[in-house]
């Protein structure tokens, strides 16, 4: 079926692949020869190339943010209200770049991909990467791109990890950063639970160490129940329980273990559905990256004095029925920035979805990012041309 | 902008840290920012007003005052100011005690409940009072812990503030000479500077 594509749509968009033959040092002391990174890019970069958005991506993300790329497509990228003409984050101001992570499974170089040293799948020896890997790779990337500032560094749960990230690692070369439905560190209950998300996939059989590529059967089972578990933390009980409330498929008990509620019947179409596009070697290394991440851990546990020498302006938001990312944790990034006297604004948005608030149309939400974001491009003189 | 921020603007120092609870739409802050050199934060609870700080490029966190201002530091900012939203508070006295908990002074703004026309209307016509300052009738007003100057001046003694320098304004704001004569009755605003002992 053809798609109708909008006329405030970035259209059709073709994904970049960019070959780094540079070595990469790892966080973890390990080093990438050389990697791909998948991205993609919408609107246009002005004459000063100020004007540049990077948007990172959560845990199942990729670089497809926005658009289609074909007709075909039934779906645009993951986050498209929010980036076209006119949109949230506007192609007639800014210059948008998104990158799948390293350890990704969309394109960049992961651990279904190639080892050039062995000649095959690199799976369980692709070397554990981290977020700031992850900002270390996209910062040669915007090198490439002959870009020496960002105008502003969205991103959204993982992705907002990453952005705050990027204002740590490198002050200069970010003016504004939107953290999104994020937190300054996984809580226990959160790395509990990516952890059974990690032995799901690790106890099936199919999982075999890691090497299931070149197999029959790829540990989807594991994968699927990983998702599965995942799903609803993203959803509060809320918005669970108005979608299916306690809805049986066949209207009665059938006293058997088979799907029988709507909620079962939901997760498992869900399973199914990421167990097709995604890798279980990547969700290992992602949920990995996001245990690991605590800025504050080399400042004394001090938040504030990780942050202490960021230059750039930003704008936190959470969501209240989020119980995986709770308001509290962006207050707690909200009061870091407070005690170090940054400029940072910060909205708790009313909304019943609970983590995947951030991926929702959200009018005030939209509204408030909307007008943050037009101050960053009157700020920087940003001309709205026509693309 | 309002007649009892340009005083609450008078009373600030240039290039000072500010906290602004309850700051609305932002005016104050943007004042103060533009002409004073300050530096600070507004907090507010209101999404639209949010969105319009936002717009103006103010820093503007969201919370409730109701909620607590347990996440600023002791002494963190140099004036914590509220006007014209302490009388909507359900705990009044636990928030003037964190903003001189955070702030070296505060600055306050309220409807004086002993205006006489106040008084008037409960006395002569006995119904609740309604007036400019305090405009909705009483199942409907989210005043619910109004004062008077007199009241507040009790308590500032309780609590051991000491405030160093008062405003009694009319409904317009101005600052009639006829006010000092009979503060109570006569203001309709009262604006104060206040530090702890």
């Amino acid at each position: 079926m053809t798609q109708e594509i909008p006329a405030d749509s970035v259209g059709i968009v073709t994904p970049i692949s960019q070959l780094f033959d540079e070595p990469l040092q790892l966080k973890s002391g390990k080093v990438l020869k050389s990697y791909n990174l998948m991205y993609e890019t919408y609107g246009k970069l002005n004459s000063d190339k100020s004007n540049a958005v990077l948007i990172c991506h959560a845990l199942s993300g990729d670089h497809h943010v926005a658009g289609y790329h074909s007709h075909n497509d039934k779906k645009p990228g993951w986050w498209d209200s929010f980036i076209g003409p006119g949109r949230v984050i506007d192609t007639n101001k800014f210059f948008i770049i998104c990158s799948n992570n390293i350890g990704g499974c969309s394109g960049s170089t992961g651990p279904s991909s190639i080892n050039p040293d062995k000649g095959q799948p690199y799976g369980p020896d692709f070397p554990v990467v981290t977020i700031e890997d992850w900002v270390k790779s996209q910062a040669l990337l915007i090198d490439s791109l002959g870009i020496d500032t960002l105008a502003a560094v969205i991103g959204g749960s993982m992705g907002g990890m990453q952005a705050m990230q990027w204002a740590i690692d490198y002050p200069h070369r970010v003016k504004n950063c939107a953290v999104i439905a994020a937190a300054p560190k996984l809580s226990t209950q959160n790395i509990a639970f990516n952890e059974v998300a990690r032995k799901a996939i690790m106890s099936d059989p199919n999982f075999a160490d890691g090497r299931y590529y070149n197999k029959g059967e790829k540990p989807n089972q594991g994968l699927m129940l990983a998702r599965m578990l995942g799903h609803i933390t993203y959803l509060s009980d809320e918005a669970l329980k108005d979608k299916f409330g306690r809805d049986l498929r066949e209207g009665e008990f059938k006293f058997h273990f088979d799907t029988e509620f709507e909620i079962e019947n939901y997760l498992k179409y869900q399973g199914e559905k990421f167990v097709g596009n995604f890798d279980a070697n990547t969700y290992l290394l992602m949920t990995k990256a996001l245990d690991y991440f605590d800025p504050a851990r080399l400042y004394d546990d001090d938040l504030g004095k990780a942050l202490s020498h960021v230059t750039c302006d930003f704008f936190v938001a959470s969501f209240t029925s989020d119980w995986r990312f709770d308001p509290k944790r962006s207050m707690e990034i909200v009061k870091a920035l407070i005690d170090e006297n940054k400029n940072v604004s910060y909205m708790e948005i009313e909304a019943p979805h609970g983590h995947d608030g951030f991926l929702m149309d959200v009018p005030v939400y939209m509204n408030g990012l909307r007008s943050y974001l037009d101050r960053v491009a009157a700020k920087l003189g940003v001309k709205q041309d026509a693309c | 902008m309002r007649a009892d921020l340009e005083k609450i603007a008078q009373w600030i120092e240039p290039d000072k840290h500010v906290l602004d609870l309850g700051c609305g739409d932002g005016d104050l802050l943007k004042h103060l920012a533009a002409e004073k050199g300050i530096t600070g934060y507004g907090i507010e609870i209101d999404d639209d007003n949010i969105i319009t700080c936002i717009n103006k490029g103010l820093n503007v966190i969201h919370g409730n005052v109701d909620e607590g201002l347990s996440s600023f530091d002791d002494d963190s900012f140099d004036y914590v100011v509220m006007t014209q939203a302490i009388q909507a508070l359900k705990y009044p006295v636990e928030a003037l005690r964190e903003m001189l908990r955070i702030g070296k002074q505060a600055i306050v703004t309220f409807p004086n409940f002993g205006y006489w026309d106040c008084r008037f209307g409960l006395m002569l016509q006995g119904r609740m009072p309604v007036s400019k300052a305090l405009p909705a009738q009483w199942y409907e007003t989210q005043n619910i812990h109004l004062c008077t100057v007199k009241d507040f001046e009790v308590l500032c003694k309780e609590e051991g503030f000491r405030i160093l320098e008062r405003s009694l304004v009319d409904k317009s704001h101005r600052d009639k000479f006829f006010i000092k004569m009979w503060p109570n009755m006569l203001a309709e605003i009262a604006l104060y500077r206040f530090e702890r002992k």
